[in-house]
Order: structure tokens, then sequence, then C-alpha cells
């Protein structure tokens, strides 16, 4: 798997040759560090670990402070690791968009989803709420329904689908195309959507 | 939001320059129509009632009437499609956005023409 860590920065529409507009998304990716390359012999398993977004001194731990140095480069703000990585990189190395991706790839967009906070189980879950708007009812529209039976099982089932936290969840959308690549700024668009934010970090997987 | 101008620049049309319109002028826009291999140019010839947007997402509303019907149209500012666009008439109109002349007919949806054009 390559990938490579970025941060989206908003969306714009763009026309294609064809004079379609096409909605897409602005991710700025790169360049990224090596901070540590995993092998089979070492760790178990190959992966190669990736630092994105500069950090100050000040709030960088010791421990990682340190890690950086190894790497021989300055405080990074995001550290994620990419298992069987594509390319074969030494510690230090850094890591660009133009050579992982190219025009029309399909790639997967790893982000974290927007906090909704306290929802209820229309949004949260999809359920379509109970009964009418009319007709006498008052206060039945988005509530959940039965959560169970009643003397027998006389408990409500672990898992049942519930109001609570919503979004904040690490989030995948796959299938999305390169629409183009602009090495010079090191900025990627996309075709579509992805989660989180915008300023949020993401990984971009192929 | 440079980020974002800048990708927008990138895929600004160059090759073409649009003569300045607002709200209440009349205009011809040609519009190319890919009809599967075959290719037309068909004009639209309205008001403009409003622009919108910015950059690479402006677009401007085309209102005419086409046999009794008010019919409105919205281009994008950029897309490749408009082969060109003509300003027929320039209007006097109070507000940049027009949407009164949809509620008006006949003669009450006439806009004055502007008797001495300024060069902008």
């Amino acid at each position: 798997m390559n990938g490579i860590i970025g941060k989206k920065i908003g969306m714009t529409s763009i026309f294609d040759q064809a004079g379609n507009n096409i909605a897409c998304t602005i991710i700025e990716a790169g360049p990224c560090v090596v901070t540590q390359v995993k092998s089979e012999d070492v760790d178990g398993y190959s992966a190669v670990q990736l630092a994105f977004g500069e950090a100050k001194e000040k709030n960088t731990s010791k421990a990682m402070a340190g890690h950086f140095s190894k790497a021989n480069t300055s405080p990074k703000s995001k550290v994620v690791e990419i298992p069987n990585f594509g390319l074969s990189k030494s510690l230090g190395d850094t890591v660009t968009i133009d050579e992982l991706f190219a025009e029309g790839d399909k790639v997967s967009v790893v982000g974290t989803s927007k906090g909704k906070g306290f929802q209820g189980v229309v949004k949260r879950h999809g359920f379509s709420g109970v009964g009418d708007a009319t007709h006498g009812q008052h206060n039945r529209l988005r509530a959940p329904g039965s959560i169970g039976a009643a003397s027998y099982p006389a408990k409500v089932f672990k898992g049942m689908r519930m109001g609570g936290r919503t979004g904040n969840d690490r989030v995948k959308t796959r299938n999305l195309k390169v629409v183009n690549l602009f090495p010079e700024k090191n900025l990627i668009l996309i075709k579509g959507a992805i989660p989180g934010p915008k300023g949020g970090f993401v990984v971009i997987e192929k | 939001m440079d980020s974002i101008k800048f990708v927008q620049n990138q895929y600004k049309p160059t090759d073409r320059e649009f003569p300045e319109f607002r709200a209440g002028d009349t205009v011809v826009v040609n519009y190319k129509i890919i009809e599967g291999a075959k290719e037309r140019i068909q004009a639209f010839r309205g008001d403009v009632i409003q622009i919108k947007g910015n950059e690479g997402n402006k677009t401007f509303t085309v209102r005419k009437m086409s046999n009794g019907v008010g019919v409105e149209r919205i281009f994008p500012m950029n897309s490749p499609n408009i082969v060109s666009i003509e300003v027929l008439k320039r209007g006097k109109v109070r507000r940049s956005r027009i949407y009164y002349l949809r509620n008006l007919v006949g003669k009450k949806a006439r806009i004055k023409e502007k008797t001495r054009l300024v060069s902008k």
C-alpha cells in the first residue's frame, strides 16, 4: 500500500475538457519525512512511518523530539504508519505526491469526520422516525420506536442502536479519482468530498 | 484560501474575454450544445437578472420570455461551453438582482435603457 499524509484545504469546482462541472476537494499533501522504517526481521511486519506538518518545539515531547532528531528533521505534528509501503525508502527520506500518484488514479482518503455532538437515531443511524407528522401525532416524529420485547428477555440487547455522540470517527472514502496534481505546491485535486473539516489531517491511500 | 485560488486560476479559461455586463443588461449568450458527436451553437437572448459568486464559481442568470412563458438559464462564467457573450443593451435598474421582473408581464416587464453609457 502507498500513502501520504495531507491537510484538507477545501472544495471548489472546475470544468473538464468536455465542459462538465466537477466538484473537487483540494488537499495539501506532503512532503512527508520517513521517521522510521519497520522491517519483517526487526518488527515482525513491514511498514514506513511518515511525518507531516510543522510543530513547535515546545509542543513536542522529549521522546518525540528524540525520534524526529534520529531522522534529522524538525518536529512534526502528525505521524502515521503505512504498512507494506510500495517505494523503498530509508530513514530521513522525503515522500512527495508525484512519486505516488498520477492523474486518473483511484485513491482512498482516510480522515476523522466532523463531530456532530449528541444526536438522535434519525441522524445517527438513519432511522425514519415513528408515525406521521400530522393526524393528532405530537411527539413521536423522530423517536426510535421499540427497543425490544418485555418480560422476556427483560433487558435491552447490547449494541442496540440509540442516540449518542455522532461523528468524530475515522472514516474512509474509497474510489475517489485523482483529477490533477500540482507537485510544485504539493496540492492534489480529488473528485468528490472527503471526510473531516477544513484543515483536518487526512491520509491518501492507493 | 490561497491554495483554492491557485487551483481556480489553473482552470481559468485564458483564451477569451467577455464584455462587462450587469443586472438589467440585455445579452446574447452563444452556447455550445453537444448532441452525441454533433456540436452546434445556440444563442440565448435575454435580460441578466443576477450575477453571483466570485472567481471560478461565478454564475449569471439570464431571463427571457419564450411564447409567453418566462425561461431562466444559469450560466457558469467559466464554462468552456460559452463561446461568446454580446451585450445588446445597457439597462437602467436600481437593484443588482432584479427578481421583481418575474412578477411583471407585458409592457411593465420592460427595462429602461441607460441613455448615457458609462465606460468602464
